[in-house]
């Protein structure tokens, strides 16, 4: 008999559950967002299956915490936790894509259970969050809205019109989480639009910040325990460091797999690559 | 963005910029009452928040211009000044709308609609919240101030986003009435003001107001005017003129532009020439909406589009802008009889 999984490794788990479907909805599109979800896998596993406030069985309900995936282009590794999770057949999800589906490369709020917004029009998601942050001020409701950002989003002019707000309102229940895979589309963002020094531009505007390894687990759910509830106090930044393509040799840090699509003979090399990896506890 | 605002001198206070309106000069002498649609949404929606929690307000510092404050002075823990920053505060207002709340976010039409156009295309009507965007000062209200601060395609941009409401406040009563009628509204809404001045229109709050249903203002058997917002008074007055000399002209009042009341246009159309008046480019405004419908009813009624024609205008106050674009009672006046003599 085996034990249950301790925290760490129900997230990596889960994590290796986000690659290998990325894999999955991506040979039925015919193309994917492989990279930026593969640098975000562990971060969206520690919020779904450790962090959250959820009920998926009620995805209105109106205590629970928000989630916003402002790098929309990532939504292909949310489908299969909110799957997972409950919140609509795992057979849905075959439809990735095709027309009519509800799964498009961005969610959509308004056809898929458990996405708290819309999003792919990058730079919006931060706004998003402190409006919901705020509206649970208004309701006197204690939930956190956590909002992924990319690091090349940060060029995005709106995300520090939020970060000035965010920090002027004291939103201490908005979460800001930056998936600092430090590769844009045309190169490393240093080279394209230098997001740095991340911490330091937010922490001047009011914000409370940590930076981790955003694949270490441990360190993830650290930054998760280290996170203030407080309303009227400073919004919460957490920058993790990770590698765009974490996971698959030739995808890591190779910008030409922003979007891509592998053959059918890489895909079950990858597919290989990513269990036998993760059975490494990498 | 660095751009200056006139958050003071659009307000109550400063009347250098509006002293050569000849609208303001009409209501002085007592031929019309003056009414100031953009100051009175902050205290309707604070009557209204008295008794619904869900009414929040946002603005861009323009409380003071656009009277928000009266509702900030009720209801601050419902009221946001979001500073200078029109695209994240429709954006917020986008979040706070998802949790049931229903904001209602006052700013300039030019920024609201242009530089916020993304926002509320992408985070208010395509998820469907439940936002209110007031876009005060429209058209070319704010006069000198130029082009920067005018708002002539706000309609025609608004009118291509699916699942959005798009409607203009002629008065001060008429924007109560939408006001109350919005909090229920499906959906996102574009409700387009003028700059807080415009005479009276609607004697009383019109309680049966709904979107969508236009309103027969008066009646006419040669040309029917159909208008909105700002220019239903003029249009007005300049059927008085018309009747004058001997022409019979009809008045609609087309508040809502987007779903359009198509039953109106058939009605306006069938005395055979319709005139469309609008603060706002003759393309894809309220000229466009019915030059489609006239379109898809297969009409043989002849269609003016009266309006700001397809250039950024010139520099000078709102009256003098009215009278050089002929937007005022003796401008309409005359375009209709050019047009009807043209006619034949």
């Amino acid at each position: 008999m085996t034990s249950a999984p301790t925290p760490a490794e129900l997230v990596a788990q889960k994590a290796l559950m986000v690659r290998l479907e990325t894999l999955r909805l991506s040979r039925i599109a015919g193309a994917g967002h492989y990279s930026g979800t593969f640098s975000a896998a562990e971060l969206l596993a520690a919020l779904y299956y450790r962090q959250l406030r959820l009920d998926p069985a009620n995805p209105r309900w109106p205590e629970r915490d928000r989630f916003i995936l402002s790098k929309g282009h990532a939504a292909i590794g949310l489908y299969p936790i909110l799957a997972d999770l409950g919140y609509f057949d795992a057979s849905l999800l075959d439809s990735y894509t095709r027309l009519g589906s509800p799964f498009g490369d961005h969610p959509d709020m308004r056809k898929i259970p458990g996405i708290d917004f819309s999003s792919g029009s990058l730079g919006h998601g931060l706004s998003i969050g402190l409006g919901m942050a705020l509206a649970g001020r208004v309701s006197r409701r204690d939930y956190r809205v956590y909002v992924m950002v990319g690091d090349g989003e940060l060029a995005e002019g709106q995300v520090w019109e939020a970060a000035m707000a965010a920090g002027h309102f004291g939103a201490g229940r908005l979460v800001c989480l930056v998936d600092r895979n430090r590769l844009g589309i045309d190169g490393p963002t240093e080279d394209v639009m230098a997001a740095e020094p991340i911490e330091a531009r937010f922490a001047a505007f009011g914000w409370s910040c940590q930076r981790i390894d955003g694949h270490d687990v441990d360190a993830v759910l650290g930054a998760f325990e280290a996170l203030g509830d407080a309303d009227y106090a400073p919004p919460q930044l957490i920058v993790a460091d990770t590698v765009k393509g974490r996971g698959v040799a030739r995808m890591e840090n190779d910008v030409n797999w922003h979007v891509g699509n592998l053959g059918p003979e890489d895909y079950e090399d990858v597919r290989r690559e990513l269990i036998e990896g993760a059975s490494r506890g990498h | 963005m660095a751009t200056e605002r006139p958050s003071r001198e659009a307000g109550l206070d400063q009347s250098e910029v509006f002293r050569g309106d000849l609208r303001a000069k009409e209501s002085e002498s007592g031929v019309t009452r003056r009414s100031i649609p953009a100051f009175v949404a902050g205290e309707e929606l604070a009557d209204l928040a008295d008794h619904d929690g869900r009414v929040v307000v946002l603005t861009a510092d323009l409380a003071s211009a656009n009277r928000l404050n009266d509702f900030a002075a009720r209801h601050p823990e419902r009221f946001f000044n979001m500073g200078i920053a029109e695209k994240n505060m429709i954006s917020v207002a986008a979040g706070l709308a998802s949790t049931g709340l229903v904001p209602f976010v006052g700013t300039f039409a030019s920024f609201a609609a242009l530089l916020g156009y993304e926002q509320v295309r992408t985070d208010c009507a395509y998820p469907g919240m439940a936002v209110r965007v007031l876009a005060h000062h429209s058209g070319m209200s704010l006069g000198y101030y130029g082009s920067s601060h005018h708002a002539l395609e706000d309609l025609a941009a608004m009118r291509a986003v699916a699942d959005l409401t798009v409607a203009c406040a002629s008065d001060a009563n008429q924007l109560r009435a939408m006001l109350r009628a919005s909090i229920d509204l499906p959906g996102a809404l574009y409700l387009r003001l003028g700059r807080g001045r415009d005479p009276e229109v609607y004697e009383r709050v019109p309680e049966d107001f709904r979107f969508g249903a236009a309103t027969r203002l008066r009646d006419g058997r040669d040309v029917t005017i159909v208008t909105t917002g700002s220019e239903v008074h003029p249009s007005l007055a300049a059927a008085e003129l018309l009747a004058t000399r001997g022409l019979s002209v009809g008045v609609i009042d087309m508040a809502t532009i987007k779903p359009l009341d198509v039953e109106a246009v058939r009605d306006a159309q069938t005395c055979g020439v319709v005139v469309t008046v609008e603060e706002h480019s003759v393309i894809g405004g309220l000229g466009g909406a019915v030059a489609e419908t006239l379109c898809d009813l297969r009409s043989s009624a002849a269609l003016l589009r009266h309006g700001v024609p397809d250039q950024y205008v010139e520099i000078g106050p709102p009256a003098a802008l009215y009278a050089h674009y002929r937007l005022d009672p003796p401008g309409i006046t005359e375009v209709v009889l050019t047009f009807v003599s043209s006619l034949g």
